[in-house]
């Protein structure tokens, strides 16, 4: 039983600190990049590549820095605490991840040395209409013809799918599917010709995209391994991102919480400081609650994210993203409420919290899906 | 970081584990897991097998008859106890007044009530509350006024838990009447045995006999009785506040409670399936386990903190809030679980008198009576807006 954070991870929350610090100022850079086409800055991503945070949970033999959920939980936090938008959880987490499970040796060794350097960005396309959270209903289809595929269909909500250079895309190859048998998964270059990708911003001001494929001829060095069966493979990243969303939205309550004591010893209405109200003295006690409570499902995630127990793995990031869901709506409305008519506004930082908060809570799974999937476990 | 226990701490796990399996009456077992409430002499018997075991008091220093343990051993033993139904410790002696005599006591003190605590030949309770000073507390009344090589106490306490089993009172009196309320207020040990004092039963809602008025009449009390310097008792009850509070999220006993929710839900049937693959009530209990998980998580990486060397802070408050909230919520989904049985009231099936009648299900008649008896839990100990007050002033400085 130990909760410290090694000293290596010590340094790498600093050394992305300083980052942040230096590069993403809320009023300064980040408002410009959350106003620009992209929505992202090639600076910043090559400042993170440049002090190795790109190659965080990448293994060594492919330019990486090695890690685990540990490490990731330590960048994630540090992007949550200052709002970061830029695609780090679509690319090194998501694509990333499902390279190294499911890409062969060739894939693995000729791409992820690329993320590592910051030349590759990813995104991973897995949702479609009317599945809401599930990952084995896929109504897009790789046909075989020829030497290789084509593929057709919509894939939404694809997390930084406007700038991505390549898409992953989950597809079924015998037809529709509703149980997740005969899944596939191709890499797709953001230009291949019939491929069409919608790009807009998303509430809290990150950006999405959705992608239509219409028949989009790859070749069969496009699928990512060899395997056809690849929902246990998905599940488990998807966990794995997760779990980071969860260490990211603990980041941004944190800071959220903080920034909201400080305007209740600031503020002054009737003569004093508002935070002298015994009324909002005890709600800003259950904020820091739900933070303590909040930080202690990440770490939790965190350490069985690398379960061998697949129903122990899930179970435990179900469990951790339902709480997170939950107090995270509790955190970003009472920080609003206490900031009064400011917390609305664009102008502060209060309304991006609650925005980012907001997101995080439909992504991945929204509460209710997970208690649905830690009710439905063994322990029920 | 690594949440997981070590080999040794599994081992130790398992010892506590086979320890109390062997040693805990069944029928004590029996009924602390049901609810029932059991007599003073199951209580003290438990007690002395515990201190045979040297296992008592294992917060308590080494040199005093502690055990030495870590606190993640003690955590560990705190869950096992609770999983395996043995009945809390009384704590009131051991557990709150031990450490006050330990730190401020004198060697006479020491050799006198530490080791009948210790073995159990006396039991406690404690004399905090009265009737005009609840959440203010340092507005108390009862009064100890100096003759010579004793003091004369005259007052009233309320909400004396257990005072009818106790053998001996520690008590807040006012000793001063000058300056701050805090500063004129004194810690003294007040044998119960003692002329003029009188306990009386205060009927609850739930039908048990928990909790006492205990009124004082002239009660004469010997000088050497009074524990640190006259009119600083505040500052020891400070303390004591301060003190074993590790148990105080009680997450052992709501796993234990949650465990056998579960249990109940699968017997309980509705629309001819079990209640708990009901939707509606299967995603409370869901939620509400997940909420104990982050408590059990925050619990441990307070411990963690404590055994660095850190005195246990105001984040404790944390664990008082959040831990009886989910108490409370358990007792809610029990009773909820027996449908039109949460109606029938058998106080003296609850009170564990031999052949006592009831309808229903077996597991049924404890249910409702826990609920309302569980309303204490966030009334108790520094009420949770106490609590709230206590970390908005020292945590967050407002």
């Amino acid at each position: 039983m130990d909760f410290n954070f090694s000293s290596e991870q010590e340094q790498l929350r600093d050394t992305v600190n300083r980052l942040i610090e230096r590069e993403y100022e809320f009023n300064k850079q980040r408002h410009a990049i959350i106003h620009s086409a992209a929505g992202y800055s090639e600076k910043v991503w090559a400042s993170m590549a440049e002090i190795g945070m790109l190659g965080i949970g990448i293994d060594e033999a492919h330019g990486g820095f090695g890690g685990n959920a540990i490490d990731t939980m330590v960048v994630m936090e540090a992007l949550g605490r200052s709002l970061v938008v830029e695609p780090y959880l679509a690319t090194v987490v998501l694509g990333a991840n499902l390279i190294q499970l499911a890409g062969s040796d060739a894939q693995k060794s000729s791409l992820l040395p690329q993320i590592v350097a910051g030349n590759l960005k990813l995104a991973f396309a897995y949702s479609e209409t009317g599945t809401r959270y599930d990952l084995k209903r896929i109504a897009t289809v790789a046909r075989k013809e020829g030497a290789g595929y084509v593929l057709n269909g919509e894939k939404i909500i694809v997390l930084h799918g406007n700038i991505a250079d390549k898409i992953i895309v989950s597809v079924a190859t015998a037809g529709a599917l509703h149980d997740g048998q005969g899944m596939a998964l191709f890499l797709v270059d953001a230009k291949t010709s019939g491929l069409n990708i919608t790009g807009y911003r998303t509430i809290d001001n990150q950006r999405a995209a959705n992608c239509h494929f219409d028949n989009v001829r790859v070749s069969a060095d496009a699928m990512l391994g060899s395997s056809e069966d690849n929902l246990a493979t998905v599940e488990q990243v998807m966990d794995i991102a997760t779990t980071a969303l969860i260490a990211e939205s603990v980041g941004a309550m944190e800071a959220l919480q903080k920034s909201t004591l400080e305007y209740l010893k600031t503020r002054r209405q009737f003569g004093v400081p508002i935070g002298k109200f015994q009324a909002l003295q005890h709600r800003m006690v259950d904020m820091l609650m739900y933070v303590e409570q909040s930080r202690s499902m990440a770490y939790l995630a965190a350490v069985k994210v690398e379960s061998h127990d697949v129903a122990e793995r899930q179970r435990v990031v179900s469990a951790a993203k339902n709480a997170i869901g939950r107090y995270g709506r509790l955190i970003a409305q009472e920080a609003v409420q206490m900031h009064g008519g400011m917390g609305i506004t664009d102008e502060l930082s209060t309304s991006h919290y609650f925005r980012r908060l907001t997101a995080i809570g439909a992504t991945f799974g929204d509460a209710d899906h997970h208690l649905s999937r830690f009710a439905a476990g063994a322990t029920f | 970081m690594d949440l997981n226990y070590s080999a040794e701490e599994n081992a130790f796990r398992q010892d506590v584990r086979n320890f109390l399996r062997e040693a805990l009456p069944k029928s004590l077992r029996h009924k602390v897991l049901a609810g029932i409430h059991h007599s003073r002499d199951e209580q003290v018997a438990w007690q002395k097998t515990l201190y045979e075991k040297g296992w008592f008091v294992p917060g308590w220093p080494k040199e005093y008859g502690g055990t030495g343990w870590n606190a993640v051993q003690r955590y560990i033993f705190e869950e096992e106890y609770d999983n395996a139904g043995a009945p809390r410790v009384v704590p009131f002696g051991p557990m709150m007044c031990a450490p006050v005599i330990m730190a401020f006591g004198n060697d006479w003190h020491k050799q006198r009530f530490l080791p009948k605590m210790l073995n159990s030949d006396e039991l406690w309770c404690q004399g905090y509350s009265e009737p005009g000073s609840g959440s203010d507390l340092a507005s108390l009344k009862t009064k100890a006024e100096r003759h010579g090589d004793h003091y004369i106490v005259n007052g009233q306490k309320t909400w004396t838990t257990l005072a009818q089993w106790a053998d001996w009172i520690f008590c807040l009196v006012r000793t001063s009447s000058d300056g701050k309320a805090q500063e004129g207020i004194s810690f003294l040990l007040i044998d119960m045995k003692s002329p003029g004092i009188e306990v009386r039963a205060i009927k609850l809602m739930d039908g048990a006999h928990e909790v006492n008025e205990v009124w004082f009449d002239n009660v004469k009390v010997p000088a050497e009785n009074l524990v640190g310097q006259e009119n600083k008792g505040w500052t020891y009850a400070k303390f004591l506040l301060g003190h074993e509070r590790s148990g105080i999220a009680a997450v052992g006993r709501s796993k234990r409670e949650l465990a056998f929710v579960k249990e109940v839900a699968r017997q309980e049937q509705l629309d001819g399936k079990p209640l708990i693959d009901n939707p509606r009530y299967r995603d409370k209990v869901a939620q509400l386990e997940i909420d104990l998980m982050a408590l059990e998580v925050t619990s441990l990486r307070v411990l963690s903190a404590e055994s660095r060397g850190k005195a246990p802070g105001p984040e404790v408050s944390f664990l008082k809030i959040k831990g009886t909230e989910i108490q409370q919520a358990l007792t809610e989904l029990q009773m909820e679980a027996l449908g039109p049985y949460a109606l029938p009231f058998f106080p003296d099936f609850v009170n564990g008198i031999p052949g006592a009648n009831f309808v229903g299900p077996d597991y049924g008649p404890p249910f409702t009576p826990r609920y309302m008896n569980y309303r204490k839990t966030s009334i108790y100990g520094g009420s949770n807006e106490i609590q709230r007050n206590i970390v908005a002033q020292h945590i967050l400085g407002l």
